[in-house]
């Protein structure tokens, strides 16, 4: 019989699911292995004997004291740094996404206004719709990732007071403001399913970003609910593949003289 | 992490408000940030550094930094998790700091080949006191504190990120600079050094076994 190595014991300890049956098979049969992982409890119980001082209940007005002096006699204001704001990387993402809607629209309108049906407009227009679809698809995928996350994930230990969804907050954090502009455009656009399903996303998204990094299993339970209840995972997943269908020509391109707006399944 | 998430404390005003008020000019609202999470801090800090000293140094400057930025921490974020970030950040630059002070200090320890210098952790193996002298928890604290000496800036941040503050893996890669396969390594590594720096006191209690071996 191969026992498990320092790293697969460590990885099982961890939480990690590749070879986890395989390994706790393993752990049932082998005692060697069951006191090997008892021995790397023992580690971290070690580090948790280590003693930090109490740093005191008047120690945070002790901070104050030290620092006080030392801070500007003004935080930097958030107007005076509205270049710098609008520069970040997040907001950069929302000012493309923005910029290409807006050439998207302005195609888009050109198409739908004047019907001349000259062939490059609507070459254009379909070039720039297929990359709208693609950049909805993706966004949508991105999305499914993190409701699929939070569904699956099983906090396990009943005993765990808190469960970290930091990585999931930041990541919904990250996708709020591009769902808002996604959204914004498919109901201008007419597409009233594509834009109700992104509604409820964006309500769960909100959901996810605002909630503190560390939560309760209660409000864990909560957002898992909340995601079932409105079925949005499976939602996602339709719109996503009828974008993907699309993006990849399997749809037929609405006609060029088509003005009415598309509505798609209600999913 | 949980201390941290005390961010409403129902006799004062919310994280939230605390920030926006010192952002529109009342800068003694700071204060309210300050005393809420420094505790908190300082215990991160001390895990990390490992004297109260430089914890100390560490919980004040990430608190100065945290102002001098305060107007890129998003509203809707948790404030004791943005602090936690930024004097993790300064931990790390500090330890990395000390190390190659302390390795600028010290005459190079060669190998008889004179390549490679000596391994702190097997300067710790080498010294190690017997498993008798290990027995009691006071000693077992004082070797794990040692351990935690030796491992390298990176290997202790992120100990201290996984083990004490539960931070997942993408959230010690962001404070390490480097990617989630790469942070998941620097955990192991540390822990692997911790463990062979304690063998003898597990041994003590119970035979050790070579993993990854057939039986």
């Amino acid at each position: 019989m191969k026992h498990t190595t320092e790293e697969e014991l460590f990885a099982y300890r961890e939480g990690e699911m590749k070879g986890r049956e395989t390994i706790a098979a393993h752990l049932q049969e082998c005692g060697e292995c069951r006191a090997e992982l008892q021995r790397m409890e023992e580690v971290f119980q070690a580090l948790d004997a280590i003693p930090v001082p109490d740093p005191g209940e008047q120690y945070g007005a002790k901070v104050w004291r030290q620092i006080a002096n030392r801070l500007p006699e003004h935080a930097p204001k958030r107007d005076a740094n509205w270049l710098s704001a609008w520069f970040a990387p997040r907001r950069l993402v929302a000012v493309g996404v923005a910029a290409a809607l807006l050439v998207l629209a302005f195609y888009a309108g050109r198409k739908t206004s004047t019907n001349t049906g000259n062939e490059e407009n609507v070459d254009a227009s379909k070039v720039r719709e297929r990359v709208l679809v693609v950049a909805v698809g993706e966004h949508l995928g991105k999305s499914e990732m993190i409701l699929m996350e939070l569904s699956n994930a099983q906090p396990g230990d009943a005993g765990k007071k808190l469960i970290n969804i930091s990585t999931a907050q930041k990541r919904a954090e990250d996708l709020v403001e591009e769902n808002r502009l996604y959204r914004q455009t498919a109901l201008e656009g007419g597409d009233n399913a594509i834009a109700s399903t992104l509604d409820e996303l964006q309500r769960v998204l909100l959901d996810v970003a605002n909630s503190p990094a560390e939560v309760t299993p209660a409000q864990f339970e909560s957002i898992q609910k909340r995601i079932a209840a409105q079925g949005l995972l499976l939602k996602v997943r339709v719109v996503r593949q009828e974008l993907r269908a699309e993006a990849a020509g399997n749809k037929s391109v609405p006609a060029q003289n088509d003005s009415t707006p598309k509505v798609r399944n209600k999913v | 992490m949980a201390e941290a998430f005390a961010g409403y404390d129902a006799g004062g005003i919310s994280d939230t408000a605390a920030v926006e008020r010192t952002l529109a000019g009342e800068r003694e609202v700071y204060r309210v940030l300050v005393e809420r999470h420094s505790a908190y801090v300082y215990r991160v800090a001390y895990r990390m550094t490992g004297n109260s000293q430089d914890a100390e140094e560490v919980v004040q400057e990430a608190f100065l930094r945290a102002f001098q930025k305060l107007q890129q921490f998003a509203g809707n974020a948790n404030f004791g998790t943005w602090v936690y970030r930024i004097a993790a950040n300064y931990a790390i630059d500090r330890l990395r700091q000390k190390k190659n002070e302390e390795a600028r200090r010290e005459i190079p320890l060669r190998t008889a080949e004179g390549e490679s210098e000596i391994d702190p952790l097997s300067q710790l193996k080498d010294s190690a006191p017997s498993p008798e002298r290990l027995a009691g928890s006071t000693q077992l604290a004082k070797k794990m504190k040692e351990a935690l000496d030796a491992l390298t800036p990176a290997e202790r941040t992120a100990i201290v990120m996984r083990h004490w503050d539960g931070c997942g893996i993408e959230e010690i890669a962001a404070v390490l600079k480097s990617n989630s396969s790469a942070a998941k390594n620097t955990v192991f590594r540390a822990v692997q050094k911790l463990r062979a720096a304690l063998k003898p006191f597990a041994e003590g209690r119970g035979a050790a076994k070579a993993v990854g071996t057939e039986s």
